[in-house]
């Protein structure tokens, strides 16, 4: 579904991404796990043209690297950002509206029951500023926000970050659910554990670059990963 | 005495609405772009002049004429922006606001040099023309019809932004642009439309300012921007209910103070800076504002 071939990443002096490529099959959850600074979210930020970079990113088979922002997310790519970026002046359906912004009005009322039944909480603080949820409801309502549009291929940028362990729980239970439905997605996680438990495939990015890729399970048993990223010594 | 603070009230209402009009521009361009578009003056004055030329000139109606300055009036303001704020966007704060002096003594000049200095007569169209007389009160039917416009035209526009999808996008850039784009939003359609209505609306104020003072030249924009400005401040820069509320505490509080102390007639015009000053010095924030970097529209 997502092929990235060559991503170069330059801020100013310094190369945030250094000649990457990798794949997300159809229905996958493919992870990019390594510590802060790796580059993970720079590589996130620019599938969806928020960074400029280099290289070639195709998406269902076009070459969307020389496209806008929006035209990308039209495609059917949709990103959670990292610290979740809700607009808290917005309402929480307000938020979900936005989500959807390219969707026809007659098919919001059933987006909203989808969404309300996976995050049964966004419906009780659907009138609510989206500044006055919780960090975890946030959070959901930034995937939710995100699955308002459909998106073929959903991408979440440290969803666990600043979330208690029970709320991280839950929302990596919502992405498998999500997988098992169908959805294809592309996970950046500095919490290597709990991304390789849920993912089929993951990449290890260190200093910029993939040091290390495999099947997840095969990467949970890695000597080297269990040392750097699971806190076994 | 009752009838002298009524009739001074109205008068204060009046200018208060013209500010209001002028201010919200301000306030919604400061919203998404984070600059203040020190232009917006002048596309008053632009405003100001095509409805003059639409009537003198190409003898259309006078209600033909300010719809069609009106909204052409907008364009101006999206094809400044388009020309001249969009290719730095993403440059320094600074370079934004230097490139919007630029931007209005370039209107100003180039209005001098078609147009000439030499004030023109503004026609006033027949709906404005003529005088109330109640009890005293005397009444200049613009004066009326003033708060009314502006009044309809702050409902249609916080209509637009609680209640359609495009102003649903135009509250979501003023907190976050990039985020926005996330949703699939081009934001360039959205930042054009926030300069289309604020223009749009500098131009019925150009166009009813000139009713008041029914003379026109290329720099009539200066004042009455630089005191909407002062009264988007006033009212917490970014918030559109803030900008009209600021106007109308402006137009009053300058009407008032000249009514009740006549020997500081002279300093009316500097009574809208000077409450700049202090609302900059005491709450930067202004009436409406609350966290600067969060609270938008």
């Amino acid at each position: 579904m997502l092929k990235v071939k060559n991503l170069n990443v330059f801020y100013k002096l310094i190369h945030a991404v250094n000649d990457i490529s990798f794949e997300v099959p159809e229905s996958k959850i493919v992870t990019l796990i390594g510590p802060n600074g790796a580059g993970k979210s720079s590589t996130l930020k620019s599938i969806v043209g928020l960074v400029a970079s280099s290289g070639q990113i195709n998406f269902l088979s076009h070459n969307i690297s020389k496209e806008k922002t929006y035209q990308r997310i039209k495609r059917g790519i949709a990103l959670v950002p990292e610290g979740r970026k809700v607009f808290v002046n917005l309402t929480v359906l307000e938020n979900l509206r936005i989500g959807a912004f390219n969707k026809p009005a007659s098919t919001l009322e059933e987006k909203y029951e989808r969404i309300f039944q996976i995050f049964p909480i966004l419906k009780k603080r659907a009138k609510q500023y989206a500044g006055t949820l919780s960090g975890g409801e946030q959070q959901m309502l930034a995937l939710g926000r995100a699955l308002m549009s459909e998106p073929s291929l959903l991408m979440l940028d440290e969803p666990s970050l600043g979330l208690a362990p029970k709320v991280v729980q839950e929302v990596f239970e919502i992405i498998q659910h999500l997988n098992r439905e169908g959805m294809t997605i592309l996970l950046v996680e500095q919490n290597a554990a709990m991304a390789l438990k849920i993912a089929h495939y993951g990449y290890v990015l260190e200093a910029g670059k993939i040091v290390l890729e495999d099947v997840a399970q095969n990467l949970l048993q890695n000597e080297d990963v269990r040392k750097s990223y699971l806190g076994e010594v | 005495m009752l009838t002298t603070v009524l009739q001074q009230l109205i008068n204060g209402l009046s200018a208060g609405s013209l500010y209001a009009l002028v201010a919200i521009g301000y306030t919604m361009v400061y919203g998404v772009l984070r600059m203040i578009n020190f232009a917006h003056g002048d596309i008053l004055m632009v405003g100001a002049y095509l409805a003059f030329f639409g009537i003198s000139a190409f003898m259309l109606p006078w209600w033909v004429s300010f719809i069609t300055a009106i909204i052409l009036t907008g364009f101006v303001g999206v094809l400044v922006e388009k020309l001249a704020y969009k290719p730095i966007r993403n440059a320094s704060r600074v370079s934004l606001l230097i490139t919007a002096v630029g931007v209005s003594f370039f209107l100003e000049n180039l209005f001098l040099v078609l147009f000439g200095g030499v004030p023109k007569a503004f026609p006033i169209a027949p709906i404005f023309h003529g005088v109330l007389n109640y009890n005293q009160l005397y009444l200049p039917v613009v004066s009326i019809y003033t708060p009314i416009v502006a009044l309809v035209l702050l409902y249609m526009l916080l209509y637009i932004l609680h209640h359609t999808k495009y102003g649903m996008a135009m509250r979501s850039i003023a907190l976050d642009i990039d985020t926005t784009s996330l949703m699939g939003i081009n934001v360039d359609i959205v930042i054009s439309l926030v300069f289309f209505l604020g223009s749009s609306l500098a131009a019925v104020g150009g166009i009813l300012w000139s009713t008041q003072y029914p003379s026109i030249n290329p720099l009539m924009g200066i004042m009455p921007g630089l005191k909407a400005f002062a009264a988007a401040v006033l009212g917490g820069i970014g918030d559109v209910a803030g900008a009209a509320i600021g106007g109308l505490i402006l137009g009053i509080s300058e009407v008032l103070i000249v009514a009740f102390f006549p020997s500081l007639a002279g300093y009316k015009d500097a009574f809208a800076f000077l409450l700049l000053i202090l609302v900059l010095l005491f709450k930067p924030t202004g009436i409406m504002g609350k966290e600067l970097e969060r609270k938008r529209f």
